[in-house]
């Protein structure tokens, strides 16, 4: 029993590191860079949930307002600073990392900017759903219809995006663009709007993660720091570049520290985020299902 | 009639010149063939005119009008189509999902779906591999995939880099053949860069030699094949 | 050479002697900024060094200065060493974990170490729950007791706790300052230029290009743990909650501020950071802006420095200015 319940949290959260995984590898496969801003996109679009769950009293009519604001912050970011970046193609020592520092800046503009705006003091963003877990044969088993929503919305996501990516125009030109965006260019592919719209599906599945996650502990401006980790260890075991790989990571990752947390306690899962980075990048570097491309000249 | 016109094109990478001052035209619907050896700047050259990479000074003109300073995308859809070096096809994608691409931007479907068949006429080994992934095609194959893709843009004029690299010698045959069916029933004018000299001036009508970067000569094809001296420094046989 | 070196020795010497002349004309909370100003700088230093010079980042340097906070306040708690013993203690332990983590780094590329020092500054701060003697939440205190009084009878007017910090700060900046720039100008440091500028032909040349890598990381991460020790000093405590990811970000931000290839700039990336607030705070309480604006501007502020930093000159000020100078240059020659 205690093994099924512990396996049912980690579903529940693995399904959000999924989410935030997924971000990170639309990003990572489109822009090659790891986009530290997307904790903080999440949590902008969150509270734009939030907002909209204030004037409307719903939390169902907020969630698509989420999506949609995480999107647009993430398109206007590719569109605005990440162009303006690569546009000033310039040689020299930072210029490997300059694009991992403009997140990192973007990070903390939009960090500060919601400190301002809404204060640093945590809110609640409530779902109507129970987050008390369901009784089953007199045992409260951890996992509630909040947990449920969760799940399923992430599926809703994975799907979405499956079908997009395998099924459409659109799915193949981002493909195409994000694994060779010069033969696709040469292929007639707006490559640099492909990329914009890339972004704009990473934010909302961002936005969904934060939008879904957030019932269940409470709203600050640095309330997903601990999901920007969590998500990019799920890349990573996931290989960085597969999208079905970061779904698979955020559930392995999601499952194990539920068992951590289980069986050792509490105050250790941050440091195992850390651990089980560093085991996966020395025993298998490319993920589960990475590239062939090694991690030293990615 | 006036097709490609390059007049005094200069392309530098960085600090180093690779194309210095180049001036040649190709007419309508003509073959030309760019020679020169490893490093001679033919690929430089092909990645200016298909908007790659900016040029230094200069003019490239088709049709009257400039194809410098605009998309390499844009250009596409303007029917100036590029197949770069190295068979460029995405590997990752399957043989249909790179056909698919030369027409995503396509309104017109129908034509897409034609000139889809016509491809497949000319290559039938496509059709038996077209659920394959398109790392798992020989060279020869994947040379195929990258014409075929180009042509479903419809171009009008088509810039081809080495499509004999890396291929054996009935391969190059086949290839070369099909290029040549091509531009007389569709009217294309073809650019052809490439090393191995023979097979290209012989299908083609005029040849462009070109060498670090400068014009040698160019003329017709078949002048430059009777050229002894030309034939002993640049045809390499 | 023997000369030259002889003089910046001097010029470092009467440096420290007019900041430490300084710091009784100015009020407390001046010296006090003045010492925050000397810990930014050494943790500046610290990046500027390891992306600088050796092409690698960390976004996990926090973590690192709290290795050497940690490892400072309990060596001087419970081994009773001096101050500047302890410290030393700190800058060593943060050596040896820096050590390790460059290891791992020099295998990996850009974005993964980038991630996997970011999951570090995130994960080593919560080991302080984790065992008793980090003291929890609630940290350790630490308190370096007043200044002996063969320095104190000497200067004018009353030698305050933070005037004896500012001391103590100004003096470990200063030698870290000097040590930096000679190990730069040593074979090490033509060493990590080299390798920054082509890895590979570095390799071919013959360098250890790992090698060269870890040691970078190695004494980066000593100087951090110098910095950490001393900002516990200033704080008068250790606590999870002085070694957020914030700093981490901080400091970095303060490292691309001053130009990241630019060692004089950490100077100028430490006053950014310090000042910032301070002029925030000002304009603010002049606005009457709310608490919740007077809080976060500072950070809106850096943010959007460093992006700007970040897109038009990358390098930092100094070296962009170099660079733009040397390519008119070359282009002339051409024509």
């Amino acid at each position: 029993m205690l093994i099924l319940d512990t396996l049912l949290i980690g579903l529940s959260s693995g399904a959000i590191y999924a989410l935030m995984a997924l971000a990170l590898v639309l990003v990572w496969r489109s822009t090659r860079v790891v986009n530290f801003a997307q904790a903080g996109q999440a949590i902008l679009s969150t509270y734009i949930g939030y907002e909209v769950m204030n004037r409307t009293h719903s939390y169902w009519i907020s969630i698509p307002f989420a999506i949609i604001a995480g999107g647009a912050i993430a398109a206007f970011i590719d569109a605005v600073i990440m162009r303006a970046l690569a546009k000033r193609s310039h040689k020299g020592s930072v210029a490997e990392i300059a694009p991992v520092i403009a997140t990192l800046g973007m990070l903390g503009l939009i960090r500060s900017l919601t400190g301002a705006i809404w204060g640093n003091e945590y809110l609640q963003y409530t779902s109507p759903v129970s987050g008390k877990g369901y009784l089953i044969g007199g045992h409260t088993i951890p996992f509630s219809p909040q947990n449920t929503v969760i799940v399923v919305g992430a599926l809703l996501v994975m799907g979405v995006f499956a079908v997009i990516f395998k099924f459409t125009n659109l799915g193949l030109a981002l493909r195409a663009a994000s694994f060779q965006p010069e033969i696709s260019r040469l292929a007639g592919i707006r490559v640099d709007r492909i990329r914009t719209i890339g972004w704009a599906f990473a934010g909302s599945a961002g936005a969904v993660a934060g939008a879904l996650v957030t019932p269940t502990s409470y709203l600050s401006p640095n309330s997903l720091d601990l999901l920007l980790v969590s998500g990019f260890v799920a890349a990573v075991i996931g290989g960085l570049d597969s999208l079905i790989g970061a779904v698979l990571g955020g559930l392995i990752l999601g499952v194990g520290f539920a068992f951590i947390l289980q069986y050792i306690g509490t105050s250790v899962t941050f440091s195992a985020a850390f651990i089980i980075l560093i085991v996966v990048l020395f025993v298998r570097p490319r993920g589960i299902l990475g590239s062939k491309v090694g991690r030293r000249d990615a | 009639m006036s097709g490609l016109i390059v007049s005094d094109l200069s392309i530098s990478h960085g600090a180093i010149s690779a194309v210095k001052n180049l001036s040649f035209s190709v007419d309508q619907g003509q073959l030309a063939a760019i020679i020169g050896s490893n490093g001679a700047g033919k690929t430089t050259l092909l990645r200016a005119l298909s908007g790659l990479i900016p040029v230094a000074g200069g003019g490239a003109t088709w049709k009257g009008q400039t194809l410098l300073g605009r998309k390499a995308e844009d250009l596409v859809r303007a029917g100036i189509v590029h197949v770069s070096e190295g068979k460029s096809v995405i590997p990752e994608l399957n043989v249909k999902e790179n056909l698919a691409l030369g027409g995503i931007w396509r309104k017109d479907k129908k034509d897409v779906a034609a000139a889809t068949e016509e491809v497949f006429e000319l290559f039938p080994r496509l059709r038996e591999r077209i659920e394959q992934s398109a790392d798992t095609l020989s060279g020869g194959e994947r040379q195929m995939l990258a014409i075929g893709r180009a042509l479903i843009a419809r171009p009008e004029l088509l810039l081809l880099d080495e499509p004999s690299l890396g291929l054996a010698p009935l391969i190059i045959d086949q290839i070369f053949t099909a290029i040549n069916q091509l531009r007389h029933r569709l009217g294309l004018t073809v650019v052809l860069v490439e090393q191995n000299a023979m097979s290209a001036l012989k299908i083609a009508d005029i040849g462009i030699i070109i060498n670090v970067g400068s014009l040698v000569t160019s003329g017709p094809s078949k002048e430059l094949l009777a050229d002894a001296n030309l034939r002993a420094a640049y045809l390499g046989y | 050479m023997r000369k030259s070196k002889a003089l910046s020795a001097l010029t470092f010497l009467a440096l420290g002697l007019a900041l430490l002349g300084l710091s009784n004309f100015v009020d407390e909370l001046r010296v006090y900024q003045g010492a925050q100003i000397g810990v930014y700088i050494i943790a500046i230093s610290s990046i500027i060094l390891l992306t600088g010079y050796s092409g690698q980042i960390s976004l996990g340097h926090g973590a690192l200065m709290a290795i050497g906070g940690y490892s400072a306040v309990l060596s001087f708690t419970y081994w009773h060493l001096p101050v500047l013993l302890a410290f030393t203690v700190g800058a060593l332990s943060s050596a040896l974990a820096g050590f390790i983590l460059g290891m791992a780094a020099a295998r990996l590329s850009g974005p993964y170490l980038a991630g996997t020092t970011l999951a570090l500054a995130v994960g080593l701060p919560s080991l302080a729950n984790q065992f008793h003697i980090l003291g929890g939440e609630q940290g350790l205190s630490f308190d370096i007791g007043e200044a002996p009084k063969w320095i104190a009878d000497k200067t004018v007017g009353e030698f305050t706790q933070y005037k004896w910090f500012f001391w103590i700060t100004v003096l470990c900046t200063l030698v870290t300052m000097w040590f930096i720039k000679n190990l730069l100008q040593s074979r090490y440091g033509r060493t990590w230029k080299a390798v920054r500028g082509n890895p590979s032909a570095a390799a071919l040349s013959g360098i250890n290009v790992g090698r060269s890598k870890v040691l970078a990381f190695t004494v980066s991460s000593a100087l951090a743990g110098l910095a950490g020790a001393l900002l516990a000093m200033l704080l008068g405590l250790v606590a999870p909650m002085a070694f957020t990811l914030t700093l981490s970000f901080t400091i970095v931000t303060g490292a691309v501020l001053a130009g990241v290839t630019n060692l004089a700039g950490s100077i100028v990336g430490a006053l950014v950071l310090v000042v910032i607030p301070e002029l925030t705070d000002a304009v603010a309480t002049h606005l009457g802006g709310s608490q919740k604006i007077t809080a976060n501007l500072p950070g809106l502020i850096t943010s959007v420095l460093l992006i700007l930093t970040v897109i038009f000159a990358p390098n930092g000020p100094q070296l962009h200015k170099r660079m733009r100078a040397s390519k008119k240059e070359s282009s002339n020659t051409i024509k």
